[in-house]
């Protein structure tokens, strides 16, 4: 197969296991291209692609925005803090003057659950999801089992456990689903308040016990503790999250095995990983940020090939 | 369909041989050479010749890479099937190498134009030469042109010539399809 089921990327829930398989196939030759001395191809040189982020967001614009280049796209970045939405503007006349400067596609981050399904609908241009509110992250997911296959050989089988606020987690839901098509056995491991109710209708179990957790996975994928996200006290206070929660060295040095250790950034140093977690061999972060760029360059091409040639 | 033999077994064995050897002629030991297959039928046709300048005429210290061209295609969302792209692997600079192209078929040039994009991203090499097993004359796209040509055909467009290697369809012949 060399084409994706979809037309968007609107969230690993719409995906088959093919259309993954493609997809790293795919990141396997763009992780290549971009260690080359030059690091581009001219694949995408007639798309422009928009990226439109109403919520703020660093690594993940700036992620799709070194993709795009990488194919040679034309990009143009939109940020809502500076601009018409302030003055009351709504998405769809945001998207369709965006549109008419003929953008092929569209990378969208919004706090709106469902704002990508929304505008997939009503503008004719391919939609990627960068983030929808605290629905789906799906490139996160993607990137991620891509640097679990990496390290592991494969996602098949594999025990993995997501700690932290699952509550409000795009990533963990978008996680949940990519880890469970892949074949991977899913718990989840936080407070019980940030743990959503149901959660086990996913297929995945939950563990209150970090050290537990730890002692069944293969992989830990620690979430970051969203302050902004959170209206009222979740829990009592940081210093009790990271008695309870946090993963230190003394920790891991406890379980007898080595596990691997991901983090989708940015880092809460001292609260869900401690400094000597985060830049140990077996942490793999920084390696999800270069597999980030490549995951998504495939999800752009993939798509982009799609498009029909005017 | 039919389907007409262009060269059988032994005919592709004498051509690699002659291709080998004015490689030699022009390459010498190889010092400053570089060999690059096309992916993915020319790898074939490149790991072939590697085997005869090495056993028959000792040159040991090749370097072959392989390269893929499908994200340098000029035919991207222009096409009905989508492209499905294969590895590259070059472990050298081709910076003031001599770049020999090792691909089966020549017919529009088109891979061959890609090519010569897909590679400045490893250098600039010093100059860079094509050889083909089969060379469609009368039907280039571009004015691109083969350094060493196994073997010379005039075909319609209908047709297609198809190249087999023992390695992967079990015997080496190259036949020409009409459909």
């Amino acid at each position: 197969m060399s084409q994706l089921s979809v037309e968007h990327l609107l969230g690993i829930k719409h995906l088959n296991r093919a259309d993954i398989e493609l997809i790293f196939k795919t990141a396997d030759h763009f992780k290549e291209v971009i260690n080359r001395p030059i690091k581009k191809v001219p694949s995408l040189r007639d798309i422009t692609i928009a990226n439109l982020f109403f919520e703020n967001s660093t690594r993940t614009k700036l992620s799709f925005e070194l993709a795009e280049k990488r194919l040679s796209a034309d990009v143009i970045n939109f940020s809502a803090s500076q601009s018409s939405v302030k003055k009351g503007e709504t998405l769809i006349d945001t998207a369709n003057n965006i549109l008419s400067m003929k953008v092929d596609l569209i990378v969208m981050r919004h706090p709106n659950v469902g704002a990508c399904d929304f505008l997939s609908k009503h503008v004719d241009a391919k939609i990627v999801n960068a983030g929808d509110g605290t629905h789906e992250h799906p490139t996160q997911a993607l990137l991620d089992s891509y640097s679990i296959r990496e390290k592991l050989g494969s996602v098949e089988g594999k025990n993995v456990v997501i700690v932290g606020d699952i509550l409000h987690s795009r990533v963990a839901l978008s996680n949940i689903y990519a880890l469970k098509l892949q074949g991977a056995n899913v718990k989840v491991c936080g407070p019980k308040t940030l743990i959503p109710k149901y959660i086990e209708s996913l297929g995945v179990d939950v563990e209150y016990d970090i050290k537990k957790a730890l002692q069944w996975c293969d992989v830990a994928n620690v979430l970051r503790v969203q302050n902004e996200r959170m209206a009222i006290n979740y829990f009592p206070s940081t210093r009790e999250y990271s008695q309870l929660f946090g993963i230190n060295k003394e920790l891991l040095d406890s379980l007898g095995k080595e596990i691997v250790i991901m983090h989708p950034g940015p880092i809460n140093r001292g609260v869900e990983l401690t400094s000597d977690v985060a830049d140990a061999d077996q942490a793999i972060i920084l390696n999800q940020v270069e597999n980030g760029v490549a995951v998504r360059m495939a999800v752009i091409y993939l798509l982009a090939q799609q498009i029909e040639h005017k | 369909m039919s389907k007409k033999t262009l060269l059988n077994s032994k005919e592709i064995e004498i051509i690699l041989h002659r291709l080998a050897c004015q490689l030699i002629e022009n390459h010498n030991n190889f010092e400053n050479t570089v060999l690059i297959g096309l992916q993915p039928r020319g790898i074939y046709l490149a790991e072939r010749l590697i085997t005869i300048l090495k056993e028959e005429y000792a040159i040991n210290n090749l370097k072959l890479g392989k390269l893929d061209i499908t994200f340098y295609r000029d035919d991207f969302r222009r096409r009905d099937e989508p492209l499905s792209a294969n590895s590259t692997d070059i472990n050298f600079i081709v910076e003031d190498k001599n770049v020999v192209f090792i691909d089966d078929v020549l017919y529009s040039g088109r891979s061959i134009r890609a090519a010569l994009t897909a590679l400045q991203s490893y250098g600039r090499p010093s100059n860079v030469e094509l050889l083909v097993l089969i060379d469609r004359r009368f039907s280039r796209h571009l004015p691109i042109q083969p350094t060493y040509k196994g073997r010379q055909v005039d075909v319609i467009n209908e047709e297609r010539v198809t190249v087999h290697w023992k390695e992967n369809e079990g015997e080496d012949a190259v036949y020409i399809l009409n459909d």
